[in-house]
This record gives C-alpha cells, structure tokens and sequence, in this order.
C-alpha cells in the first residue's frame, strides 16, 4: 500500500441506518487516482447506500468522508458535483431533445454576454469528447437518436465538463449490448489514464476483472475485504459475496412419488424483458426461480399471469397451448399470483379483511355458487391460514405484513387455483408468519397445486425448492437441483459459469 | 381544489376517512334544531315531506356522484347534462301528453350514453375524468343552445311534470306524499342493494387500488365505465324531476355538479376513491339541502350559496385528512 499515491478518496467508518434498521455498518474504503475500484455484493449488502453517500444523497450517521485530502461534509448531490464527483447512474439523466453539447453544459453553459455562446459550448464539447477519445460522436447530436451506450458518454462526458476527479458507474452494462460493453471498456481505460478515479458498482464478475484494480465484497452492510484484484478469483468472491449458514428450518421437500405431470410448460417464451424463457412447471413441486434483481424473475411471473404476458413462445397449461392475456384470463385458467409489491399491488389498503379476501372471487366468478356460502367458506380460509385480526371487518391496513400477506393467500385459495406464483412472499414478515407461509406452499403442492416461487433469499430458495431455475439478463442461466449450494446459485446469477448443465 | 385525478392526490388526501356517519348524523340533527326554532312548522309532516320532495334530484345526483368519486374519478358533467335533458324533454314533447313516456325513456337512455362516452374517454383514452367531464360539460352548454337557437323550444306535458310536482294525497300519518320522494326511497334502495353486490365492493376496491383491483382479475376499465354511466342515469331521472318541479330554462341544472360534489365529500366519502358510503353521500345532499333551507329562513341571501359549498368541500377535506394522518 505503500507505493500507491496518496488516496483521492478516502472513507472511514461509514454507518448508516434506515427507521432503526443498520445499512452500512463501519466501511473503509479509498480510492487511488486513476484507479479503478470495483464494489461487489449481493442485492442490499449496502452498495447503492454507499455510493449515494460519496455522490451527497445520503448524508452518514457515522464516519468521515475525506475526498482529495480534505474532510468533507456533503449537503447534497450538487456539493459533492461542485467537489469533482460525479455520479454515473443506472438510469439516464438526459434531455433527450437537446444535443449533446446543451446536455454537457446543462446548467453551466458559457456565456458571453449574458446569453448562452453556442459556438464555444460547441466546441468545448468537442474538446472533451476528444480527450476521452470519442471523436466519432458530434457534439450538435439530438441525445434522444443516440444508441444506449452513446448516451452513457455523454453522461460521462457531463461529469467531466464539472472537472470530475472521481466517477461513480452503477452497473454501467446493464443497459449496454455486448459489443457496446466493449466500448466502454476502452473508455474507462481512459478515463484511468487521466488520473480520474473511479468506483465501478457491478453485479457482474467477468467486468470486475476485467477492469478493476482493487475490489471491495460488502455483505449486509458491512466490509468483508478489500483486495487486489489480481490476488482474487470469482470462486473466493462468491464465497464472500454469499458467506452464510442455512440455519432455519424448512419444510420437508416433495418425494419423489409427489410430483406429477407437467401443468405448466413454456418453450421459447419472450417479450420486452424476457428472451427464450423454457420451463416446466409440474403438479406437486416447488420450483424456485433465483437470480438477480432485474435478471426477469418478476418478470417471467408477471408474463405468466398476463400482466405483460409474452409476445413470443407457446405456453401450455395441462398439455393445451393458452394464451393469457390479462391477469382475468390467468385467474380463470387456474393461476394465482401473489405479487412482491404487497402494498402497491397486493392488497386494497382501506377494504377490510373480508373484502380483501373476497376480492378475486367477486372480480372474477361473481355468480360462481351461493354468496353466503362463498363468505362462509373466505372465512374458514381466513381462519385455517391463521389470520390474527380484529375481526373480519377491520382494514387491512392496520395489520401486520405477514398477516396481510395470509388475507392475500387467502384471496386466491378461495379460487382453488391449479398453480401458485409467488413473488418474495415472505418479504418484510415477521419470522413466525415467515415459516407459516413456507408450510402453507408446502402444503399446497403436497395438495397437488404447480407452484413457482421467486426469491431473493437464497436461504429460503434452497430451503423451499425442488428444484431452482436462475435467472440471468431476461434469460434462463441454468437449472438446479435440490441440495445445490448458495454459491451455485449466485454463480450462475452473476455469470461466473457459462452455461449450467445441471 | 385538489381535485385532478390520475395523478395520485398526495397521502393526506387520499386517505380521507369517514369515521362513519355519526358526525353527519350529528349536523344532521343540530340543523334541524335550528329550522325547528326558527320555523316550527317546517317539522309538520306536510312541509317535512315537501322538503324531501324538493330534495330528491341532489340527493339523486349526490348518490350518482358517489359511485364516480369512489371509484377514484370525477364527474363534473351532471349539472349540464340535467339542463340539457329538460330543454331536450321541452322541445320532443312539444306538450303533446302521448310523447311523455318514450320522451322519459329517450332521457335515461341518453343519460346512460353520456355516461358511456364519459367513462370511455377517461379509462381508454387515458384522459382524466376531471378534463373530460369538464369538456363534456361545455359540450352539452353548446349544443343545447346551438339546438335550440338560444332560447328554450316546446313545452313539457303536464303527465311529464307530475313526476316532480304532484304528490299521494291523503296519505294516513303523512298527509302528502310526493311521487319524487317515493322515486328517490326506490332507487336509494337499489344504490344501498347494489354497493352491497360483487360490483359494488369491486368498485370501491378499484378506487382504493386499481392495480390491485386489476391484478386480481377486476375489469378495471369497465368497471369504472358503468360507474359513469350510473351517474348519467342519475342525472336523467334528476332531470325529470327538477324540469316537473320548476320546468324548462337553460339555468335548470347550473352548478348542481358542485353541489352533488359537497354534498359527496360531507357524507364522509374520499376524494381519490375507496372509501365511503352511498349512504352518506346522500344524507350529506340532505344535509347541504336542509342548511340552505336553514340559510333561506334566517335571511342570508341566497348568492352566497356557493360560497358556502366551496367552504364546506374545502373543510371536509381538511377536517377528514386531519383525522387519516394522526392515527
């Protein structure tokens, strides 16, 4: 450590907490000029929190933040701009009307005379993608006709028109093509070459060592290592990233007498987030979908539900191709799906419980049987799933997580559905109803249903599947079986393994 | 007023509770106390059910409104609508009794229609219901001037105005009877049936959460569409009344989409949708009804009506997301 120059940012200690809840706990980290330092870690080891600290977003409750060899004290993002850090997103910032050189000067275009010089943002726009070595791309340019990978220079570009010294990329592939991440390669080369140093956020491992110098594993918001990057390989930092004892009980699995056919198949299946989606779901199994955030977890449920249903592919319920179109067609094909987003999407706020656990049954079969015995039987739901509530009619906004996501479950078992989506249904409940609601889907394949669930707990992914699929970039990375590692699933999440032959 | 839907009014708003109808009941009672002291017959049966009469097209619309509002829209095109219908009435009647009946059904059809195209607009056009009933509104103002060349054609048939003015006399207990009050009982009833129904908690579940609503299999779009069109149906039989009580004139229905509005939000029912009771939307039409009354006999001029309308929405509002958020 001796020989590196001294750090151009240099962080001690960094805590940080959300209502009481510990993000960041004690995180060193610098940063050297023209180094190239990448953060891993799995979903909410606190990597997004950190970088929104350096970049001003957040301020932190514990530590010091030294940034080119003063202590600073951030009251916001455009300090921390005006500092020289800037802070390249997932999400563009850009007005795609305006050309490059107005999006690059935006805010602090020369002026003469008062009034905006054209002529000089121009051609200093020129000059600066000149030294990043984008002499292809015209500084007059519309952003909004630029390629994807385009656009991310001139967000580049934009930090250094601030005289950025440190540059923050979150996940900057994750839009890109693969031709185009090539590109950025190059740039970031360059970037290096000029002294600017850079923090490089990546789920992705082939990138990380490509690129990097030093890596940094965060796991549940703490630092677990720094290290050189030519010191490390992707197994140790799997085992890092993921580092964990599968503790809590689960349920027994299915035997294998349990299984039946096939209820659900999908062969080719694509739209907008998804590419070439093949699975089966069989009667009596838990099959867990694993992967990343953004890999199209949620997105392969929402497609089979008919929320944005596939534009491409055969999917077959029972052997017969179907098409669902729209969540109604789903419900009546025998689906459930319990959404990840319990408040925005799965349950109506000021409806009592009763109405909330009816709401499937009234949307869909209105006339379906007797109305008294429809209310009767939602009860007897309520109550075997062990809702603790005041009483059928109190708001279910008043209840806990774990026991709204029961009312939810409820909802949809009234319809005695064929097949279970679950997305993160035990997300922010209680441990007892967690372990309530892994019974519950063990007892419903058990039953016969075809269930599918998503999480991004990989304790309970291994602990509740038969069998796993990962996700990865909309695709299918690879399948697993029961008993396989964490390391096997993040592995293939992150894309360490080529292609999974399970 | 905060009135713009589909950009989701901010949390205090929407969360407006009812707390059920005891602080309605409460005004309720508290105004009647004051008409009785000022105006001790008003309370006599006959007066009493004359008022209920007079009362019945707000408390139609209010009821019309409800389903609208609590389905998280706004229909501002009822006040219009009324006039339209009543000048449409004059002119195809022509005061020829044989044309009343199908002049009757021609006027629900048509409210059901407007309704139609109301709710069309908002759910498939994607315009929000506050732009489009608003332009619906100065629609039906135009063309019904435009199909009347400014002044009011034909007459109504005296078998049409009995609807809205002729009573059951001789009633035991009751004295008079009018035929509007018995049409508002009936189809108070069927509002009260019908928000008990499968459409009508589908309703209110859209207006707490449409995408909820929408991801457990609710027609969203459709549902909200009947709802307009409920309140179209409202305005007709509205209409008919309002033209049988104080007949034909282009002022007939002006400004009663506010006051079915302030009447909406006093009966405890949230803007934004999810919650409230038909109930109260129509005992707050009542209400606002029974305060003007009070207004009229303690001499405050009648100008200041809206005025008044304007304060209540304004602190029905306030006092409601008060209560939401100190829980």
């Amino acid at each position: 450590m001796s020989a590196r120059p001294p750090a151009l940012l240099t962080l001690r200690g960094i805590g940080k907490s959300f209502f009481g809840v510990r993000v960041l706990d004690g995180v060193d980290l610098d940063v050297a000029p023209g180094e190239v330092h990448a953060v891993v870690g799995e979903n909410g080891a606190g990597k997004s929190t950190l970088m929104k600290i350096v970049s001003g977003g957040y301020a932190p409750d514990g530590g010091t933040v030294e940034f080119a060899g003063r202590a600073r004290v951030f009251g916001g993002p455009r300090d921390a701009q005006r500092a020289g850090i800037g802070i390249i997103h997932q999400e563009f910032n850009l007005l795609p009307e305006r050309t490059v050189a107005e999006n690059v000067y935006l805010g602090h275009e020369p002026k003469r005379r008062g009034l905006v010089d054209r002529r000089q943002m121009l051609s200093r726009t020129a000059e600066l993608l000149a030294t990043i070595g984008e002499t292809e791309l015209p500084a007059d340019a519309v952003v909004g006709r630029l390629g994807v990978a385009q656009q991310q220079v001139v967000e580049i570009a934009k930090a250094l028109a601030l005289d950025a010294r440190l540059l923050i990329m979150d996940e900057p592939t994750a839009a890109l093509a693969d031709h185009e991440v090539e590109l950025l390669y190059g740039l970031v080369r360059r970037l290096q070459q000029q002294g600017i140093g850079l923090l490089y956020v990546s789920h992705r491992l082939t990138e990380v060592f490509d690129l990097s110098d030093r890596i940094t594993v965060l796991k549940d918001g703490r630092l677990v290592r720094t290290m050189r990057t030519a010191d490390a390989t992707p197994e140790d930092l799997v085992r890092q990233m993921v580092g964990r004892e599968l503790s809590s009980y689960y349920p027994d699995r299915a035997a294998p007498g349990d299984v039946g056919a096939v209820r659900l198949a999908v062969r080719g299946g694509g739209n907008r987030k998804l590419r070439d989606v093949d699975l089966e779901l069989r009667a009596g199994e838990v099959l867990g979908i694993g992967g990343l955030q953004g890999s199209g977890r949620s997105a392969l449920a929402r497609a089979l539900f008919g929320v944005e249903p596939f534009t491409t592919g055969v999917v077959t319920i029972d052997g017969r191709p179907t098409r669902l179109r729209s969540p109604r067609a789903a419900t009546r094909a025998g689906l459930a799906y319990v959404t990840e987003d319990r408040k925005g999407e799965g349950i109506v706020a000021r409806q009592s419980v009763l109405d909330n656990a009816l709401l499937a049954s009234r949307a869909v079969f209105p006339a379906r049987s007797g109305r008294a015995a429809r209310t009767v039987r939602v009860r007897e739901l309520l109550a075997a799933v062990e809702v603790r509530a005041a009483g059928d009619d109190q708001e279910i906004r008043f209840l806990s997580g774990g026991n709204q996501q029961k009312v939810v479950l409820a909802r949809w078992l009234a319809l005695d559905p064929l097949i279970l989506l679950f997305d993160e249904p035990t997300r922010g409940i209680d441990v007892g109803a967690k372990s309530a609601i892994h019974d519950l889907v063990r007892r419903l394949a058990r039953a016969g249903a075809a269930v599918l669930m998503i999480s991004s707990e990989l304790p309970e992914l291994l602990g509740m599947s038969d069998r796993m699929l990962v996700m990865r970039d909309g695709r299918v990375a690879g399948e697993l079986p029961a008993g396989a590692t964490e390391e096997d699933v993040v592995a293939l999440a992150v894309g360490t393994v080529r292609e999974a032959a399970a | 007023m905060q009135l713009v839907k589909r950009r989701p009014l901010p949390p205090q708003l929407t969360r407006v509770r009812a707390g059920g109808l005891l602080p309605l009941l409460a005004i309720l009672a508290v105004l009647l106390v004051l008409v009785a002291v000022r105006q001790p017959d008003f309370l006599a049966p006959a007066s009493l059910m004359s008022f209920l009469g007079r009362s019945a097209p707000i408390i139609l619309l209010a009821a019309g409104q409800y389903f609208v509002i609590v389905s998280g829209e706004f229909d501002l095109s009822v006040g219009s609508l009324v006039t339209a219908q009543v000048v449409v009435a004059a002119r195809l009647i022509d005061s020829d009794p044989s044309r009343t009946w199908p002049v009757v059904l021609v006027l629900l059809a048509g409210g059901v229609l407007v309704g139609l195209v109301n709710g069309l607009i908002t759910t498939r056009l994607r315009v929000p219901s506050f732009i489009t009933t608003l332009g619906m509104f100065l629609i039906l103002v135009g063309a019904v001037y435009l199909w009347s060349n400014g002044a009011p054609k034909g007459g109504l048939s005296e078998e049409f105005r009995r609807f809205g003015r002729r009573a059951f006399e001789d009633v035991p207990v009751f004295g008079r009877v009018p035929y509007a009050l018995v049409v508002l009982l009936v189809l108070a009833t069927l509002a009260v049936l019908l928000m008990r129904s499968d459409f009508g908690r589908i309703l209110v579940a859209v207006g707490d959460n449409a995408r909820t609503a929408e991801l457990s299999g609710a027609r969203v779009r459709r549902t909200r569409t009947i709802a307009f069109m409920l309140s179209g149906l409202a305005a007709a039989v509205a209409a008919i009344l309002i033209g049988g009580y104080s007949g034909v004139s282009f002022q007939a229905g002006a400004g009663l989409e506010f006051g079915a509005i302030t009447a909406v939000v006093l009966g405890g029912v949230a803007l934004g949708g999810g919650r409230g009771s038909v109930v109260g939307a129509m005992l707050g039409a009542l209400t606002l009804e029974l305060l003007f009354t009070l207004m009229n006999f303690y001499g405050v001029s009648g100008a200041l009506r809206p005025t008044v309308q304007g304060a209540i929405i304004l602190f029905a509002v306030a006092v409601s997301s008060r209560r939401s958020t100190s829980r």
